[in-house]
């Protein structure tokens, strides 16, 4: 029987959720014998390859290098799941949104609270632009799956992942799947 | 007392004329999701999620404020209902900054309860981020406007159980939001007490007591009801 691919991705969070897949425990020896996993922070792949199965997005997109990254994901997978509040609601990564664009954030940080050196990141191509915006998954991408949670717990995302090795459509309701926080 | 009989999801009922549809529904066991609605107090259908259908009218009317009528036939969980509530509690999440993971009622929030009810795993609606204030004057209890749905229960428990009236709307549309002591900082207005009946009548974390950290504020609503089942009926004992 063929492996469903499998990938992971860590945009803007703070990567909660993927400690909260790590918390699966010994189930993940049983997904690790039907799943390829493809794409993740735990695996060192650099390149997003073709032909996913199932995605699950951590994260909010807050840069230029998460929105490509996004929207290339988008073209290569069949099915993207919202993995978290970041990539649900865009949560605490959001929160620089109530004060303007992104220079001003970068001011604050970089400049006004530089202790040594005060100077804003500039290295095209190693520095990813910050967006004015930092936006939920689904208002950039269309989401096939949503799990909130900050973070989602274990059981939860059994839950989801069970029945898609089944090649089945997850059920998302009630408490236990989507109570937001 | 007359009494009126009504048809609610294929039961039929009776019920006192003075009821409205939401009381009858619950004396008979049938659950309509409210929330502005607070036991003690007046009801003013703010937040529109007690929507119901009431047959021979084609909108959808409010059950907290529509008083039964004889021979109503009502229906409480269309798929429409369901459709426009869901949308009311996604528009509540997208107009304000409601970041849950770092709440102070994280998982005691109403408003949150409302959300795993109507099965919302997801606001469509683009979220606003707008720019709200906190009012941290009053030595005991802060406002964080960016948590506020606008129920209005703060205003209603203030000025019906307090009787103090120190909050109210201010502004108009989409612009409006709490005030106290007619714009006054909180902890400026005179008229306040201090006896926390609006904290606990907050759905949300918008009005908090100072010092509670990440989920680890409670509200006690049934406080309020207690309150006014002892000065009406004399039940001291709680």
């Amino acid at each position: 029987m063929k492996k469903i691919k499998l990938a992971t991705v860590w945009l803007a969070g703070c990567s909660g959720c993927h400690m909260s897949f790590l918390d699966l425990d010994e189930w993940l020896l049983e997904l690790a014998e039907k799943v390829d996993m493809v794409y993740s922070p735990i695996a060192d792949v650099k390149d997003y390859p073709d032909d996913v199965d199932v995605c699950l997005v951590e994260g909010a997109i807050a840069n230029e290098e998460n929105l490509q990254l996004i929207k290339e994901i988008r073209q290569k997978t069949k099915l993207i799941v919202s993995f978290g509040d970041c990539a649900v609601t865009a949560n605490v990564p959001a929160m620089r949104n109530m004060l303007g664009p992104a220079e001003t954030v970068l001011k604050r940080s970089y400049l006004e609270l530089g202790d040594v050196t005060p100077q804003l990141p500039q290295e095209p191509g190693i520095v990813p632009e910050l967006l004015d915006r930092v936006s939920p998954v689904h208002e950039v991408i269309k989401v096939d799956l949503f799990l909130p949670g900050c973070p989602p717990d274990a059981h939860r995302i059994r839950a989801a992942i069970e029945p898609l090795l089944q090649g089945e459509q997850p059920v998302i309701e009630g408490r236990e799947m989507i109570k937001f926080g | 007392m007359v009494v009126k009989t009504l048809i609610i999801n294929n039961q039929l009922l009776t019920a006192s004329e003075d009821q409205t549809i939401l009381e009858a529904a619950k004396d008979a066991g049938i659950d309509i999701p409210t929330l502005c609605h607070l036991d003690g107090v007046s009801d003013v259908g703010a937040c529109r999620l007690c929507l119901v259908e009431i047959e021979g009218s084609s909108k959808l009317q409010p059950a907290c404020v529509t008083q039964v009528q004889e021979g109503m036939v009502i229906q409480t969980e269309t798929e429409k209902l369901q459709t426009y509530r869901r949308m009311a509690v996604e528009l509540l999440f997208a107009e304000g900054n409601h970041v849950c993971a770092v709440c102070v009622v994280n998982g005691n929030c109403q408003l949150q309860d409302v959300a795993v009810r109507v099965g919302m795993d997801h606001s469509r609606f683009p979220y606003q981020f707008p720019q709200r204030k906190v009012d941290l004057s009053h030595p005991q209890f802060g406002m964080d406007h960016n948590r506020c749905i606008l129920c209005t229960r703060c205003v209603r428990v203030c000025d019906e159980i307090e009787g103090a009236h120190v909050w109210d709307v201010a502004s108009r549309g989409g612009q409006s939001f709490i005030v106290s002591g007619i714009n006054q900082p909180w902890g400026d207005v005179n008229a306040c007490t201090s006896c926390g009946k609006c904290v606990d009548a907050c759905p949300t974390g918008a009005i908090f007591r100072k010092g509670s950290t990440v989920a680890e504020m409670n509200h006690d609503p049934e406080k309020i009801r207690f309150l006014v089942t002892a000065r009406e009926q004399k039940e001291w004992t709680r």
